[in-house]
């Protein structure tokens, strides 16, 4: 099918809108008669032994009705958009960038002098920050939730913004890098790599890092092969990826030592995501943070980045 | 002076207890996904979480409900207003037979997530097959006995059934064109912006012709005979027939405002639906005016109070479409509640009471008696029907204008003023008040039955004989 832009159907919807109005007129001219006086008159059939009809002249004022329908619709053609290619480009596009521009003069200045603000120091002045926070409800919150402390389960790890401790880095400027260009940390799919009770192993050593309940001989096993297998992500330690230094901090790898959890933490859930991997690609469980710089601009970024690092720079 | 041959009521008799039948599985879907607005932990399984069931609903209700009244009242008014039996009986049994299996097959298929994505029309296309041949079936029994009929003017009941079944053939072709890719999934035929409008041409068009047009081919029998008074106006049922089914074609795009639609498609789309105005008022004036003369009688008869007062529901929702049609009130409406409110004040109030009186009517002729077991129930069952979609509507309305308000609303420094959460959370208490709403809608229901299971328990099926057509008068 040729596309709506093509010349053919401008003439073909200001054939067809043309057509439909001069219908509805014919039809409104043809039964404008008066009324009649006296009794109405019963049309000369009947079915089904009781139905009849009169023949009552059409209401005058729902002819008026129809009749003002119809004017508008000529008037408004006129005007606006609608028959063919007429007053094309007058249109919602027209109102839109109107509207955009409007906005931009509105607002554009208050968010220029934020844009000009170091992080640091926006981050202490509260309108800054309330103008923060309502972006967030706006665009974070589906994921972080409203307070920003995040959600955790089998299947989803949507970060705690306001504890301090980062997966990425709690500078300012790291920050707003992962808000700008979005995150996807990935960890590799060990479910046919690793056996399964290899898998068990090293799940309860991750959780006696942090000091949860393990299975002791699991455990030991497990530590050999987290060495082997988890340690170029998570640190020889489990202290995470940016314990290794900052070259290492974009990985994303959380620290498994500190008792804060993206993911649910029980056995099971570690087991999953073990087997599964993280943002793995087919199979694995998609984790990501979306890039917010094309979508939101540099001045809205920039005050996004404001409020998340005033929620644990108290 | 009677013939001997009969009408052929059995497939009437079939139709309409299935009308009940789906109506109250279909409401009470309804009733489910409402309460799962409210308390989303009822979201248990899969295939019973509100997006699965949400179209059980809307198809259930529509096809299985409205399309069993249409087919009962159509299969009726067309014999007895045609002086004739049903045209090919073969296949009037086959047509009664295989919606069923549709409908079956669309309570089965729906709930396992298979589905083509087009609202409306989520049938995957073995079943769109299905419906086309059990269409063609209903068009050569209703067109057939048009033919043989024995008197020489159609009535006008059956040009808006015919309308009816002549455009659902054309929306259903054109709007379901896919590609198959394995027994279960197909992809439409059109892409992008294209589709979008096919499907709302479609989705508009199953509107007008499957809820409006072919429901106004019910009020013109049923008013007039529960009224027994003659048809306010012939020429302003000609008038109203010809500019509705034309007009309706092109409002389609009312439904895509201020999307990629090119501009001259959706002022098309308003402009035609503020046209459709007067169009759509002809057929409720024509049923009201009916009944000028006997207007005592809406005191008495419940299937009257139920007939007229669909029509005053036709004539608000009708005048509600054109408003949400021009393009600023859309922009608030578009998305919220309201338009939940608008399509029911139309399908409970419009098509579900035009229904159900038309079924009350026509329940007792088919098992050879004149009156419902209780009539005093029909009356119980129109005012808890009535109270239940006074509080659906007007609970839609007001979070609707609420939801679009708070959408809107930005603060000083062009930031949103509630976060999307908030609007939801808002909401609840008229969702509340909906569910109670619906759920009394339901209750009428099920009050039918009863009457419904009084009325035939132990009645033999009954056919009547074929009037003779009456001799013409001056
Ligand atoms: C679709 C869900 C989603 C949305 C919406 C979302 N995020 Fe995220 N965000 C995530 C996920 C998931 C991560 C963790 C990514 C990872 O582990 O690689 C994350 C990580 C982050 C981080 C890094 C945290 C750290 O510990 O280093 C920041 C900062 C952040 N998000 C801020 C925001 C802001 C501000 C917004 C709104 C503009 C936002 N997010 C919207 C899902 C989301
Ligand atoms: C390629 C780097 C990489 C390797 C190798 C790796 N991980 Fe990970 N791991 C990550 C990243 C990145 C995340 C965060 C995933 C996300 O953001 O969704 C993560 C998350 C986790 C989590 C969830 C932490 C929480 O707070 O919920 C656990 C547990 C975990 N890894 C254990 C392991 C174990 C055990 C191994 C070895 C078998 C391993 N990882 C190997 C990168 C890695
Ligand atoms: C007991 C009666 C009913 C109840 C409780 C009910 C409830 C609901 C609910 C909760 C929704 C979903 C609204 C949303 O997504 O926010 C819905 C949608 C819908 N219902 Fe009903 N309903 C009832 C009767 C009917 C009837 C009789 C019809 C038609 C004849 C009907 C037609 C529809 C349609 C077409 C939609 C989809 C609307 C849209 O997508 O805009 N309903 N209903
Ligand atoms: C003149 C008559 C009518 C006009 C012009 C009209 C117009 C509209 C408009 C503008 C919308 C909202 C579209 C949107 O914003 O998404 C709508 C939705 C709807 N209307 Fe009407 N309406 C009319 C009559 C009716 C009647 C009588 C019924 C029911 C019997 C009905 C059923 C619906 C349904 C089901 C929807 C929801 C569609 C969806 O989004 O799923 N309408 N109508």
């Amino acid at each position: 099918m040729a596309d709506f832009i093509s010349g053919f159907w401008n003439l073909y919807v200001a054939g067809l809108v043309a057509f439909g109005l001069v219908f509805c007129l014919v039809v409104l001219i043809a039964n404008m008669t008066a009324r009649e006086s006296g009794e109405p008159k019963l049309q000369g059939h009947v079915w089904d032994e009781t139905l009849r009809e009169y023949n009552n002249p059409l209401p005058r004022w729902w002819l008026y009705l129809f009749w003002g329908t119809v004017l508008f619709a000529i008037v408004y053609l006129v005007l606006f958009p609608g028959f063919g290619a007429h007053n094309d480009g007058k249109g919602l596009r027209a109102e839109y960038d109107a509207e955009v521009a409007k906005a931009n003069d509105t607002y554009g200045p208050l968010f220029a002098k934020y844009q000009g603000t170091d992080l640091a120091a926006l981050a202490s002045d509260p309108e800054a920050v309330a103008t923060g926070k309502r972006l967030f409800l706006t665009y974070c919150s589906q994921c972080h939730g409203s307070t920003a402390t995040g959600a955790r389960g089998k299947d989803y790890g949507f970060p705690n913004l306001t504890d301090n401790d980062w997966l990425y880095g709690g500078s300012p400027a790291t920050i707003k890098e992962s808000i700008e260009g979005g995150r996807a940390g990935v960890m590799t799919a060990f479910g046919g790599v690793l056996n399964s009770d290899q898998i068990k192993d090293v799940a309860n050593y991750v959780r006696s890092l942090s000091g949860l309940s393990a299975d002791s001989t699991r455990l030991a096993r497990g530590k050999d092969v987290f060495a082997e297998n988890c340690a170029v992500c998570h640190g020889p330690n489990g202290k995470g990826a940016a314990s290794m230094g900052p070259d290492f901090a974009a990985l994303g790898a959380p620290d498994l030592t500190d008792n804060v959890w993206l993911y649910s933490n029980s056995e099971a859930s570690i087991i999953d995501g073990v087997t599964r991997g993280r943002n793995a690609g087919p199979g694995s469980v998609t984790n990501t943070m979306p890039a917010w710089k094309d979508f939101l601009g540099d001045a809205k970024v920039h005050i996004l980045a404001a409020y998340v690092y005033s929620l644990s720079k108290k | 002076m009677q013939s001997q041959a009969t009408y052929n009521y059995k497939v009437v008799r079939q139709f309409a207890i299935m009308t009940v039948v789906w109506g109250i599985v279909g409401m009470l879907v309804g009733v489910i996904v409402a309460a799962q607005l409210v308390w989303p932990e009822l979201n248990v399984l899969e295939f019973l979480s509100f997006g699965r069931l949400r179209p059980l609903h809307t198809n259930a209700v529509i096809f299985a409900f409205g399309g069993c009244a249409l087919f009962a009242t159509s299969f009726y008014v067309v014999q007895r207003t045609c002086h004739t039996k049903l045209f090919a009986p073969g296949l009037a049994a086959f047509v009664f037979w295989g919606w069923q299996l549709v409908i079956v097959l669309a309570a089965l298929t729906l709930p396992l997530g298979i589905t083509t994505g087009k609202e409306y029309a989520e049938l995957e296309w073995p079943i769109d097959i299905l419906i086309t041949v059990i269409w063609v079936a209903y068009a050569i029994v209703f067109f057939g006995t048009i033919a043989v009929r024995k008197v020489s003017h159609i009535y006008v009941a059956n040009w808006f059934y015919g309308a009816f079944i002549i455009a659902v053939a054309l929306l259903h072709i054109f709007n379901s064109a896919e590609w198959p890719v394995s027994l279960l999934k197909s992809y439409s035929a059109y892409a992008g912006v294209q589709d979008a409008m096919v499907q709302w041409w479609y989705g508009h068009n199953a509107v007008g012709f499957f809820l409006t047009a072919a429901f106004l081919g019910m009020m013109y029998y049923f008013v007039p005979k529960q009224a027994d008074r003659p048809i306010f106006s012939y020429r302003l049922s000609v008038v109203h027939f010809w500019a509705l089914i034309f007009t309706y074609m092109w409002a389609g795009p009312h439904h895509l405002h201020y999307t990629a639609l090119p501009d001259w498609a959706q002022s098309v789309g308003m402009l035609f639906s503020l046209i459709l105005l007067a169009p759509s008022w002809g057929g409720m004036i024509n049923g009201i005016m009916t009944l000028s003369g006997a207007w005592h009688k809406l005191r008495t008869d419940p299937i009257l109070k139920f007939l007229i007062t669909s029509l005053s529901f036709y004539g608000m929702s009708t005048f509600e479409g054109p408003m949400m049609s021009v393009k600023s009130v859309n922009a608030l409406s578009h998305y919220t509640d309201w338009t939940i409110g608008h399509v029911h004040s139309g399908a409970l109030g419009w098509v579900a009471f035009i229904a159900i009186g038309s079924i009350y009517f026509l329940l007792p002729r088919l098992y050879g008696k004149t009156e419902m077991y209780s009539t005093k129930l029909i009356n119980t069952h129109f005012w808890i029907a009535t109270v239940g979609i006074v509080l659906y509507i007007a609970s839609m309305w007001i979070s609707g204008v609420m939801q679009g308000l708070m959408w809107r609303a930005t603060n000083a420094d062009g930031t949103l003023t509630y976060s999307f959460a908030e609007g939801v959370k808002a909401s609840y208490p008229f969702w509340t008040i909906r569910f109670v709403g619906g759920t009394l809608f339901l209750v009428g229901m099920l009050i039918m039955f009863y009457n419904m299971i009084k009325t035939i328990a132990g009645e033999k099926a009954y056919n009547a004989p074929v009037v003779a057509p009456a001799a013409a008068h001056a």
